[in-house]
Parts: structure tokens; C-alpha cells; sequence
């Protein structure tokens, strides 16, 4: 175990809660890329979180960061949370009720002995860059849930930690903000320059912050891999359910979207700007020749994967724009359908979902 | 119901000869006397008080509910019985109070000490019952959030812990001290009755009531005075979040 990577995150630890639950979780997240801890309530995703934070002692392996070790039973090195540099977005944010926003944000340089000044100072400016000035004197009951996000987002950062570690920093919010604050934070994710670890359950806010998605359930990573990989080769169900809606990222324009060499027609003309289209798999039909009729999305592709399923069959499409699709297992034997096999796709434009509202696009 | 005995003792008050009454040094000896006493026992609570209310709401050692349940007798006990039982143990020739009369010459028993102890025996249950409450109440993760941002227990203690759980503390400060201020049983059972070092108000009015019902009457309505003061006081200041 010994060598640690550069500045990353290297945990690979086991850990027993009461009597029947354990996880077993090995990470390994270079500094700045972004990892996604995605599992269903109950995986152990919050559990993971207070033993990287220090608020939970892990039983076996190791925890180390920025090139050190933070927890090592057989050594018997632990560092306790406070000195730990660990930026931490908690799930509900856990913001101090009695202090102002800016207390809040100054609240860890003031623990780690920074001046009262100083402390201030640089909160201060925090809260500028989160464009958060306005609200330096609130009290955090007095926030909406967005706002809360970022001052969580500020206290977190001003610290400077060697890790940032979100436990499901979106899940509190309405669907329109979210989206907005999405974007806020993969901006945010993408300028911090060490490690970053996201824990959540909604499938896609693991698939547009990280470069990697490990899939947690049980306790323990029953996949990992890139976004488009969990996509499109899913080995659980849970992993299959997530996959289950095909996510495409493109700029509208006058009802249509160009998604990679293609053109994808929305249902509505007026539609433009960046938008997020999830298109079901059963909302897809093969054809083995041109379809004929109403649906305007259609193209020529190939079969990539077959999974029988039971009654039902999944299919993995390939170029121009891979796709999940499902199809009765019925209808897959009357189509004669295999991999390798030439199709067509058809997708009504009423079938497909959009979202508004900026989906932020990664740099890879 | 509430209003009626407090009217009744107003309409008792010889107003004018009041002040020379409150001036009387029966009266001013036992107002110190019962501000010093109830203040120290405060005080006495909070540093025994608060850590034992942590301990029962933090800490899972076998006994607690024992501990819980010596921590309360006090509300239920008939104040003398308490009186008495300190009387037992840390009289002359009590358990503890043998030794320690020999070891440092400090007598408990019918000094201001006495009335501190019977006053702090009676009142503190109700700091304690109502700190660890609210510690129960608290959301811990808010001291997980503290001490990842690098603040060391005592930092989260000072910072975070007390200050979210300020009203529920505030209130059983509040009603540890008016407890203390009205104690009578388990002072004059330990401390007994002697003006000016063990003679608080309660104490005092019972002894006037025998023979001097005018300054019965003036160091009651002291004690309502004061009484009504710091409650208004306090709970105009604090217990508006409650």
C-alpha cells in the first residue's frame, strides 16, 4: 500500500455498521477529475462519506490524500476530521442556523487559526465569486435552497481543501434550480484543482459532473467506468434501470438539435438553447428498412448488444448517436433482429423529454 | 386562578411604611443572602450540570438510566427529605462529611456553603433535564459539518453545540435559578435559619409570618418583585424563538 498517486484520493477500506451492513469501497481519484459515487438509498453512499471525512473510523484498508494518510488501521494512523483538509458540501448542507452566512463561510479558516480579519476577508471574497455578496448578513433559515447550496459550496472551498466531497449537493432542490445549479457547480468542480468525489442517487447528475461513476449498491462498487461505459454496457439491473433513459446533450435551435453529425427534431419549434433530451427505450422502434410515416427522428445503425430480459429484449444501437432501446422480445424475433444487424430507428418527437435551462458540457 | 394570591397580597401591603420596612436589615440581609446563594448554585449547575447532561445524552455507558433517574429524585423528593439526606451525608458525623470536616475543617451544615449545596441538590435537576433534551434534539451532523471545517471538540462545543441548543439552555438556566431563589425545604433542613448566613427570603418569611406580618408582606412582594423581573426579562430576550 504504499506510494500514493500525486495529489489524488486512494481509499480502499472496508467498514462495519451494527451487525448486518458493511461496505467495501475502493476509490482511486486522480486530482482534478471528478468521480461519482451513485447508488440507490441505503448502498452506504452516506456511510462512505464520514469514513473519507473522518466522522466514521474504517475497520480495514486505508484512506490516504494529497500523498498522505488519513486512515490506516494496521498502522493505526487516523486523523480525525478537523485535521483533515476535506472540503465538505453535506447532503442538506448543514449550514449553522445561528451564525450569519459570512460566519458560516469564515467558520473553517476561523477553527484552523486564521485572524479574525483575515477569516472574514477571505469569506468575503468567497462569497463574491458565488455571487453571494448580497446576502453576507442572512441568517441561513432566511436562504432558498439554491442560495444555501452555494454558501455550502463557498464554506466548503474557502478552506482550500485537498479533496472535495459532495454527499448529494443537488437533491434538496426543485427541479428548476437544479438545473441551473448543476451548471454552477460543474463550474465550480471543473476550477477546483484537486480530487472531487460526488455521492448521489440521481443518475444524472452522475452522468454530466463526472468523469467516472462508480455504482454503488449493497456496500459495495458493483461497476465502474465512464459515464458513456455504465451507459451503454450497464452489468446490474440497477445499472440497466439507470441507464434505462437515453440522455443526449445538444444546443437547440428552432426545434431541432444537433447532436453529434445529426439533426434530432423536438416536438416544438420554439425550443432553443442548451437542452438535456431523454428519450425512454421503449419509445424506440426498429425498423429494417426506411419506416414510413409520421416519425421524423430516423436513421440507419447497427446493432451493437442483445439482452434478452424475458419478455422484453434490450438493444444497444450504434453510430451515428448510440442508444438504448427496448423492444418486446416478440417483436425482436419477428424482425429477425441479432447483433451486427443493419436497422433503422424511429423516435417520434413527442417522445422526446427536454429539459431547459443550460446542461453544462464537460471538457473531456 | 394565577392573578388572585398575587392580588391578595397587594392589597396586604402597608405601602407606607414600606420602605422603612425594606430597609430593615432582616429584609436586605436576606435579599443578598438569596441572590448570592441562587446565583452560585446557578453557577454550580452549569459546571456540573452541562457535562452531565452531555454524558446522558452522548455517551452510552451502562448505568445511564440510573444516573437518569439520581439526577431527577431531586424534582420528585419533598425538598426536606433532601435536606435531610444531605444533612446525612455531609453532616458532622456524615458519610463525607466526617472526613471532610477533618480534612479541611469545612463544615457544610448551617453555613452560607449549606445553603449553596441545598440550593444546587434542589435546583439543578432542571438544567440538566432540559440540556439534554435539546442535545437529544440537536441534529448531530451539525457537529460532524463543524469539525470537518477543522474545528477540534471544544471549538464545536463552544461555537456550534451551545449556541444551537442557547434557548433550551437559557430556559433551564432560567429555571434553575428561580428554583434556587425559592427553595425553603432542603435549606432550612441543612442550612437552618440564621439571619444573614442562612436566612434567605422563603426562610425569612416564614419566620415573620409568625410574628411580623408587615415585613412577612414586604419580603414576599421582594420576591414576587425580583421574580417577575428576571422572567419578563428573560423571556422577552430569549425565549422567543421557543
Amino acid at each position: 500500500m504504499e506510494g500514493v498517486i500525486g495529489q489524488g484520493l486512494e481509499a480502499d477500506f472496508g467498514l462495519r455498521r451494527g451487525d448486518s451492513f458493511r461496505i467495501d469501497l475502493s476509490l482511486s481519484i486522480p486530482a482534478g477529475t471528478t468521480t461519482a459515487l451513485l447508488g440507490p438509498n441505503g448502498a452506504g453512499k452516506s456511510t462512505a462519506v464520514a469514513a473519507i471525512a473522518g466522522l466514521l473510523a474504517i475497520d480495514s484498508g486505508r484512506i490516504g490524500l494529497a500523498g498522505s494518510t488519513l486512515d490506516d488501521p494496521s498502522a493505526d494512523v487516523f486523523v480525525p476530521p478537523e485535521a483533515r483538509r476535506i472540503g465538505v458540501v453535506f447532503q442538506d448542507y448543514l449550514l449553522f442556523p445561528h451564525m450569519t452566512v459570512l460566519e458560516n463561510v469564515a467558520f473553517g479558516l476561523r477553527s484552523r487559526g486564521v485572524s479574525r480579519v483575515e477569516a472574514m476577508d477571505r469569506a468575503g471574497s468567497w462569497l463574491e465569486r458565488l455571487d453571494l455578496t448580497t446576502l453576507e448578513r442572512s441568517k441561513p433559515p432566511q436562504l432558498s435552497g439554491g442560495q444555501a447550496q452555494r454558501v455550502a459550496l463557498a464554506r466548503a472551498l474557502v478552506i482550500d481543501p485537498d479533496l472535495l466531497l459532495l454527499d448529494e449537493p443537488l437533491s434538496a432542490l426543485d427541479v428548476t434550480t437544479r438545473v441551473e445549479l448543476r451548471r454552477v457547480l460543474a463550474r465550480h468542480l471543473e476550477d477546483f484543482p484537486g480530487p472531487r468525489l460526488v455521492i448521489t442517487h440521481d443518475p444524472t447528475e452522475a452522468f454530466l459532473l463526472a468523469d467516472e461513476v462508480h455504482i454503488i449498491e449493497n456496500g459495495a462498487v458493483t461497476q465502474a467506468g465512464s459515464p458513456d461505459e455504465i451507459r451503454l454496457r450497464p452489468r446490474t439491473f440497477y445499472a440497466a434501470d439507470l441507464a434505462g433513459s437515453n440522455l443526449l446533450i445538444g444546443r437547440a435551435s428552432d426545434g431541432q438539435v444537433q447532436v453529434g453529425s445529426h439533426l434530432i427534431h423536438l416536438p416544438e419549434e420554439h425550443i432553443h438553447g442548451e437542452v438535456l433530451l431523454t428519450i425512454r427505450p421503449s419509445a424506440i422502434s426498429l425498423h429494417r428498412g426506411p419506416p414510413e410515416g409520421s416519425p421524423r427522428n430516423t436513421w440507419q445503425t447497427t446493432i451493437v448488444v442483445m439482452e434478452p430480459l424475458g419478455e422484453r429484449t434490450r438493444i444497444r444501437t450504434g453510430a451515428p448517436i448510440p442508444l438504448t432501446v427496448e423492444v418486446t422480445t416478440e417483436a425482436s424475433r419477428a424482425l429477425e433482429l441479432g447483433e451486427g444487424e443493419e436497422v433503422w430507428v424511429a423516435i417520434k418527437a413527442t417522445e422526446i423529454g427536454v429539459e431547459f435551462g443550460g446542461v453544462y458540457t464537460r471538457s473531456r | 386562578m394565577f392573578v388572585v394570591p398575587f392580588l391578595g397580597l397587594l392589597a396586604r401591603v402597608p405601602w407606607s411604611d414600606l420602605p422603612a420596612l425594606l430597609a430593615g436589615d432582616v429584609v436586605t440581609d436576606a435579599l443578598r443572602l438569596s441572590l448570592v446563594t441562587s446565583l452560585m448554585a446557578t453557577l454550580i449547575a452549569v459546571v456540573v450540570g452541562i457535562p452531565l447532561a452531555w454524558m446522558m445524552a452522548r455517551l452510552d455507558f451502562p448505568g445511564r438510566p440510573l444516573v437518569r433517574g439520581l439526577v431527577t429524585l431531586p424534582l420528585v423528593l419533598p425538598p426536606v427529605v433532601g435536606g435531610a439526606a444531605l444533612l446525612f451525608a455531609l453532616g458532622r458525623r456524615g458519610v463525607v462529611g466526617a472526613p471532610l470536616d477533618q480534612a479541611t475543617g469545612l463544615l457544610l451544615p448551617f453555613s452560607t456553603w449549606g445553603v449553596v449545596v441545598a440550593n444546587t441538590f434542589v435546583a439543578m435537576p432542571f438544567l440538566v433535564i432540559t440540556v439534554e433534551a435539546a442535545l437529544r434534539n440537536l441534529d448531530q451532523r451539525y457537529e460532524g459539518a463543524a469539525a470537518s471545517l477543522g474545528a477540534g471538540r471544544w471549538t464545536v462545543l463552544r461555537r456550534v453545540t451551545l449556541p444551537m441548543i442557547g434557548p433550551s439552555l437559557v430556559a433551564g438556566l432560567v429555571l434553575t435559578w428561580a428554583r434556587a431563589f425559592g427553595e425553603f425545604g432542603a435549606t432550612i433542613t441543612f442550612a437552618g435559619n440564621l439571619q444573614g448566613r442562612t436566612q434567605t427570603l422563603p426562610l425569612a418569611v416564614f419566620v415573620a409570618l409568625e410574628s411580623d406580618r408587615d415585613t412577612a408582606v414586604a419580603l414576599s412582594l421582594v420576591m414576587v418583585v425580583v421574580s417577575l423581573t428576571v422572567l419578563v426579562a428573560l423571556r422577552e430576550r430569549w425565549w422567543k424563538a421557543l
